[in-house]
């Protein structure tokens, strides 16, 4: 079999398409800026599905391929060199999948804005940035597309710049994840110091034979920790998820494809890539369980009482993460890694319907002011009812069986404990608790919208632009079909992990471990069972929980509000995080920049340094320059004093000779 | 004879005669004539040593600094004149237009 399967075209035909668009956009036309951004990336989608038809008969798995050295020092290189196995085809899929369909999506959603073709081509430099990261062989080159999806981030987020709440938004992105490149650096650091290299094989074939860190910790946990930095600045977990919330300031589509789909889960994929070194380091193992599972927690609280349909969902995308991360955290890769496939149909699914409802009511976003939208907008409701039953973990939707498997082995691994899994399940409650109440005040009840009189930027196509919008209405097609696809993958893309067959997949990648658990499988297949029953039936509750308050009794929650109180508040402002972050890391920051850094060195040191030689040349002149008289005989008194000086000089030497 | 040292000593004092008339003299004139007493000093000292060492050199220096004093004498003078006729006035220190 040929193996050359030509992976360079995957990346690189987005940047060609971000290339012209960002180059030749601006004197396009709307036509010809969307065909170029959706012939780019759906070329890249087509090229993956090749790629995927043919990857069962490659003869060598992983399959590299090799282009050109990039840096040779001694005995260190690294090469650019693409990088294919079960794990990042699986990557490569979503990646391109999703992000083909919401570029479609894209089309009817930003045709008004003014910057059209700019948000194509920041949409398409993503694209060729996650997949960079996503098919590197080794950490550096993942590093570039790790700081290549945050740059496309920062400017999508910042996309409407003008807004100075977007601004400030991109830039808060920007900055916490730096704090997570830092440890990621320092982890790759180590690895160059104590491995001498970076690609994925020559380091994890050195880290195979070492054993286990089980008592105290070691260079693999210290890596492994710091590894775990980076991903929870890149995916939104404690104590770095703040960003994440604040990050709906961008347009829906970069929300569904940046913030939900892909890109946050980067941290999940480099943690899983790094499996071998997490599975000799217990304790690196450990603390991405417990950050996994307290985020997951944590942000599933904040979702109850958040009004804002994106931020809601912003919420819940940190609490999936938190799954994700549980998952990696018990030792369960391939599981996480299927929480992370599914997660991108629903979570994409339900941002990108958000967005359909946002624009039907004319920018809104508050929930509080929508309801009763399902005679309205049938098939936004449709699909996005199908993304809720689906991360509410409900059978036979896909985040039934990703999360259900996410929970047994938090509960059966070796790593797991059942501290993880009661957390887990009362997540899943609050999930489905919250993400019930986002539909029901959404599509049930009256319209509660004044009647809308100005659209938002989230606008359609030409079509529409006659009557009045006075009613909430339907999205165009170009929008309603990306919808449709992704119910269909939220419906069926959980039937790939029946009888483990995802996790079989997987299994080359994560191999060993797995065989063992099998084994142990089949006795406690009884428990198994229980614990599903059990992970189904608080889904339900939390549906029913949502129907009580917020159909039958919607008076309720008001009181259960005013009856909490305080606690209520906190909750309410996000347990005042920001406002804790902003005293304790940002006004530090900030004061010490101004009066030490800007009033202390800035302008008494270095202005001053300045300004006083300035000063004292002028001083020294002003005394110099009267030697300079223009009166001749005090030249002259000055040469004869001179000559005097050097005669008397001669003298005494002549007489202490 | 005379010792060398002697016809130093006085090149040495009318030297010193010729800096001090430059130095604190405010007529013109004066200074000039200061000048050429500073020249003729280091004249008497080249010739001294020319005879002490019987060298032929030192005088011929001495004739050369006769002809640039004779050059100068003539174009000093004629400037002299000049600055008398426009200001009037021979003390150097009236004639101050370039001064700061």
């Amino acid at each position: 079999m040929t193996s050359n399967l030509n992976l360079w075209l995957i990346p690189v035909l987005p940047l060609a398409g971000a290339a012209i668009n960002g180059f030749l956009g601006k004197r396009s036309s709307r036509t010809a800026v969307s065909t170029v951004g959706l012939v780019f990336s759906g070329a890249a989608f087509a090229w993956a599905l090749s790629v995927a038809l043919r990857f069962a008969s490659l003869d060598q798995v992983p399959y590299q391929e090799y282009f050109a050295h990039w840096i040779r020092s001694g005995a260190f290189t690294v090469d650019f060199t693409l990088y294919l196995d079960q794990l990042s085809l699986i990557m490569l899929l979503v990646v391109t999948g999703v992000g083909f369909l919401i570029h479609i999506y894209s089309v009817g959603y930003m045709w008004d804005d003014p910057s059209y073709y700019r948000f194509f081509a920041y949409l398409n430099l993503f694209m060729f940035f996650m997949l960079t990261l996503v098919l590197a062989n080794n950490y550096l080159m993942m590093f570039i597309g790790w700081e290549g999806v945050g740059l496309a981030s920062y400017l999508l987020i910042g996309f409407w710049f003008t807004k100075d709440s977007a601004a400030s938004a991109g830039k808060k992105a920007f900055i916490v994840n730096r704090i997570g490149d830092f440890g990621f650096l320092i982890g790759i650091f180590l690895i160059i110091q104590h491995f001498g290299s970076l690609d994925f094989t020559r380091v994890f074939a050195q880290v195979q034979p070492l054993a286990a860190e089980n008592s105290g910790a070691g260079l693999l946990t210290a890596i492994g920790i710091l590894l775990m930095v980076g991903a929870c600045g890149k995916s939104a977990q404690i104590p770095l998820y703040v960003w994440l919330p604040d990050a709906m300031e961008g347009p829906t589509p970069v929300s569904a494809l940046i913030h939900a789909a892909t890109m946050v889960t980067a941290g999940v994929y480099m943690v899983s890539r790094s499996h071998t070194i997490f599975e000799r380091a217990p304790m690196a193992l450990m603390v991405v369980a417990v950050i996994g599972t307290l985020t997951a927690l944590f942000a599933a609280t904040i979702g109850i009482t958040q009004t804002d349909i994106k931020k809601v969902l912003a919420y819940s995308t940190v609490s999936q993460l938190g799954y994700m991360f549980m998952a990696c955290g018990v030792g369960a890769f391939s599981a996480g890694i299927f929480h992370l496939m599914t997660h991108a149909f629903f979570k994409g699914l339900l941002f990108l319907a958000a967005g359909s409802v946002i624009h039907a009511v004319g920018g809104e976003q508050d929930m509080r002011k929508m309801g009763g939208l399902r005679t309205y907008i049938p098939i936004t409701f449709a699909t996005m009812g199908i993304a809720t039953l689906a991360i509410a973990g409900i059978p036979p939707f896909a985040g039934f069986w990703s999360k259900d498997e996410i929970l047994w082995k938090a509960y059966s691994s070796d790593h797991g404990s059942w501290v993880f899994w009661l957390i887990g399940v009362i997540t899943a409650f609050i999930t489905s608790f919250y993400m019930f109440r986002l539909l029901f005040m959404t599509f049930w009840g009256d319209y509660h919208g004044a009647t809308v009189d100005a659209h938002g930027h989230g606008s359609h196509g030409d079509g529409h632009d006659g009557h009045g919008h006075g009613e909430p209405h339907e999205s165009p097609m170009v929008m309603l079909v990306p919808l449709m696809i992704l119910a269909l993958l939220s419906v069926v893309g959980g039937l790939v992990g029946i009888g483990n067959r995802f996790e079989h997949f997987l299994e080359p990648v994560f191999g060993t471990g797995m065989a063992t658990e099998a084994a142990g499988e089949a006795a406690s297949r009884g428990t198994e069972l229980l614990l599903m029953g059990i992970s189904v039936a608080v889904a339900l509750a939390g549906l029913i929980l949502a129907w009580v308050l917020y159909v039958s009794k919607p008076y309720l929650p008001q009181k259960i509000a005013d009856s909490l109180g305080s606690f209520y508040e906190a909750v309410l402002n996000k347990y005042y995080i920001d406002e804790l972050y902003a005293k304790l890391f940002v006004k530090p920051l900030v004061d010490g920049s101004t009066l030490i850094l800007w009033k202390g060195v800035d302008r008494k040191v270095i202005d001053d340094t300045v300004n006083n030689a300035a000063d004292g040349a002028r001083r020294v002149s002003d005394e110099v320059r009267h030697m300079q008289s223009g009166n001749l005989r005090s030249y002259a008194g000055w040469i004869a004093a001179g000559s005097a000086l050097v005669i008397a000089y001669m003298i005494w030497l002549g007489v202490g000779r | 004879m005379v010792p060398l040292s002697y016809y130093l000593v006085l090149s040495g004092f009318l030297f010193a005669c010729g800096v001090t008339g430059f130095l604190i003299k405010r007529n013109i004139i004066t200074i000039f004539m200061s000048i050429e007493l500073m020249l003729n000093g280091v004249n008497l000292s080249f010739v001294a040593f020319a005879a002490h060492w019987h060298a032929l050199a030192g005088q011929v220096f001495v004739f050369f600094v006769m002809v640039v004093a004779a050059a100068e004498a003539a174009v000093g003078l004629a400037i002299i004149i000049a600055v008398y006729r426009t200001r009037e006035t021979l003390n150097v220190d009236q004639v101050n237009l370039l001064k700061l």
